[in-house]
């Protein structure tokens, strides 16, 4: 289903670029070759930005299985970086294990920090937690646009960027590419949430009450209020984590526009990776893969980067699509899960 | 500087900054009352936005407010079409089609003008006064003094509420939003009043992001609504799902985005990013204040 998803987007993207005049073939092959065309790109280009996806799917695997709908990703993400930033700046005598270290708890914990308020609105107003992620990342990409141009902004004072972070905050590299160890976490991160999710008890919970919060509550004797808002936070800490791999092993310095919209390419890769952690891997390297080449598409064949958000879209919806079809057909049991799920308030 | 202009000129911002958030947020009113959450607003309004620009550099301004309603509307039909047609997730299927319209229109809008199309002049709505009450002290300049966009959202106020609560289409479409189930079996086509709701709703955001354009900015940049769609859902949600409701806290977030305008008037040197921050935080804290106290259309969200 994911694979028939990805061709219909290309598909989509290909007659579209073909109406609006472009050389659809040319950007097709820049495309692939941006992603898969040599050792670098696949490494350097399209791993690299996998790293992002992946971490970011997976907390958002968590959430959405769990109940939440956690839409504030990019927010996170952002807000992960910046006290990533933050520590990597300061952190230059000590070990750099001991640095990574702390550069990248003080991400989980930024991450964390940020989706605490919308946890508390839903826990303590009923405040829709779509919402309220939603709002906070332009506050957090304001933030950050506030930050590089005031107190973490370069020495210089002439750029709209940090200074880079010590050498010995920085994740360490595959030699001769750009590819870093925050791969290594995101599989780790994955194997280890499907054994969460397989194999104890609290993972179980989790998705009894993602299914159906009422019968969890009754048959389970699960809070599933509680269940809800510690799937939301777990997910903002693993988005904001993204955001401290994103600054230790890319960049090495606060941006202004660090992420091209991570946040929200992830629910496409969690979606297409149906909520399954090792689903959300390969959603990840598919994604990270569009999202290289279109870096090539728009330097060789001229087309706009953008224009791949038309193909997750595509992908999102063709997989909604395919889901209410199988829905549909087979029995009625997913679409009474989905009833049951009902908005606070 | 004469204290009556500031205020003045200040009031006249937040309408003009308050319209687009207006227009938005009451057609997605109706949509929320039908039981539809479309998150693809902030799409459908950017959209709208570019239609608005392509068609007034082809055919005038009025034109392109047209085009850009028409455009609102396809694209909420397709949200539509999936949310309420296939039943699929609203929250999702409205994230998909704001990817969607940040897609469409940044390689449509490079393709059309150019990737350096930043000086691109646009034929704008100027203002229409209305004789006689845009003399009016205050509130003349703000209220009556506006491009036509700002008209038709006060109008349009008092024409929902009268739609909603005095028609029996109204009464269909609130027993469609509260009870579904039972609105079907009393022989209301829940499904259409969905989708009519929703492609009215994208007609709404579409003449918002028009209005940004031709009544505001002047031109079109990618991504220019930066949130606007996300806050008039939140509008809808502040102004307890009542058209007059709505409007009040249009304004008030009108008046929140043009405080900017005012410090600039008075020479006071705030980093500009707090107030791009402002309106997003004031909704957040808003929301906390008044979401416990309010009852959400019961079968809102759900298939």
């Amino acid at each position: 289903m994911g694979a028939a998803a990805l061709l219909a987007g290309l598909v989509v993207l290909a007659a579209g670029l073909e109406l609006a005049g472009y050389d659809s073939g040319a950007a097709l092959g820049a495309l692939w070759s941006g992603a898969f065309g040599s050792w670098y790109a696949l490494t350097s280009a399209t791993l690299v930005r996998a790293v992002p996806l992946i971490i970011i799917g997976l907390g958002l695997a968590l959430a959405f299985r769990g109940g939440a709908f956690n839409i504030g990703g990019e927010g996170q993400f952002y807000a992960g970086a910046i006290a990533a930033t933050w520590i990597g700046l300061s952190v230059g005598g000590l070990p750099s294990p001991v640095a990574v270290a702390a550069v990248l708890s003080g991400a989980v914990l930024a991450g964390g920090l940020w989706v605490a308020i919308p946890v508390l609105l839903r826990v303590r107003f009923g405040v829709l937690e779509v919402i309220s992620t939603l709002l906070l990342n332009f506050v957090a990409e304001a933030l950050t646009s506030l930050l590089v141009q005031g107190p973490l902004q370069e020495s210089q004072r002439i750029y709209p960027q940090s200074d880079p972070i010590a050498e010995s905050a920085r994740l360490p590299l595959l030699p001769g590419t750009r590819l870093h160890a925050g791969l290594l976490l995101a599989l780790v991160g994955a194997v280890l949430l499907h054994r969460v999710f397989t194999r104890t008890l609290w993972g179980f919970r989790l998705r009894a009450v993602g299914l159906g919060p009422r019968a969890a509550e009754i048959a389970g004797r699960i809070d599933s209020r509680w269940m809800a808002a510690l799937a939301l936070a777990l997910s903002g800490a693993i988005a904001g984590l993204a955001g401290g791999v994103e600054v230790a092993g890319v960049s090495y310095a606060l941006f202004q526009n660090l992420s091209p919209g991570y946040g929200f390419t992830a629910i496409a890769v969690a979606l297409l990776g149906r909520l399954h952690p090792f689903g959300v891997v390969v959603a990840g390297l598919l994604f990270g893969a569009l999202e290289a080449g279109a870096g090539a598409m728009q330097r060789e064949a001229d087309v706009p980067a953008v224009a791949v958000y038309v193909v997750e879209a595509v992908v999102i919806l063709a997989v909604l699509l395919a889901e209410a079809a199988r829905r549909h057909g087979a029995a009625t049991l997913a679409s009474l899960a989905s009833v049951t799920r009902r908005a606070p308030g | 500087m004469d204290a009556m202009a500031v205020v003045e000129g200040f009031l006249a911002a937040a309408v003009r900054v308050a319209t687009p958030l207006l227009l938005a947020a009451s057609g997605e009113a109706v949509a929320q009352r039908s039981g539809v959450m479309n998150l693809g607003l902030e799409g459908v309004m950017l959209t709208g936005a570019l239609a608005a620009a392509l068609g007034a550099a082809a055919w005038g301004p009025w034109t392109g407010a047209g085009v850009a309603v028409v455009a609102g509307m396809l694209l909420a039909g397709v949200f539509a079409l999936v949310a309420i047609g296939a039943r699929a997730d609203q929250v999702i299927a409205g994230t998909a089609i704001t990817l969607a319209a940040v897609g469409l229109t940044g390689t449509i809008y490079r393709q059309a003008f150019g990737a350096a199309g930043a000086g691109l002049d646009l034929p704008t709505l100027s203002p229409l006064a209305v004789p006689g009450l845009s003399q009016l002290p205050v509130l003349g300049p703000a209220f009556f003094g506006q491009p036509a966009p700002t008209y038709i959202g006060l109008l349009a106020v008092p024409v929902i509420w009268w739609f909603l609560f005095r028609t029996r289409a109204g009464l269909a479409l609130r027993a469609t939003g509260e009870a579904a189930a039972v609105a079907r079996a009393s022989g209301v086509r829940t499904g259409l009043v969905r989708a009519a709701a929703t492609v009215v709703g994208g007609g709404f955001a579409g003449l918002a992001g028009a209005t940004l354009v031709l009544a505001q900015v002047g031109t079109f940049a990618e991504r220019m609504t930066a949130g606007r769609g996300y806050v008039a859902i939140a509008i809808v949600v502040l102004g307890r799902w009542h058209p007059v409701g709505v409007a009040l806290a249009s304004l008030g977030f009108g008046a929140a985005m043009a405080l900017q305008f005012l410090f600039q008037t008075l020479g006071l040197n705030v980093p500009y990013q707090l107030f791009l921050m402002l309106p997003y935080a004031l909704a957040l804290l808003a929301l906390a204040g008044v979401v416990g106290r309010v009852r959400a259309p019961a079968d809102l969200g759900k298939p």
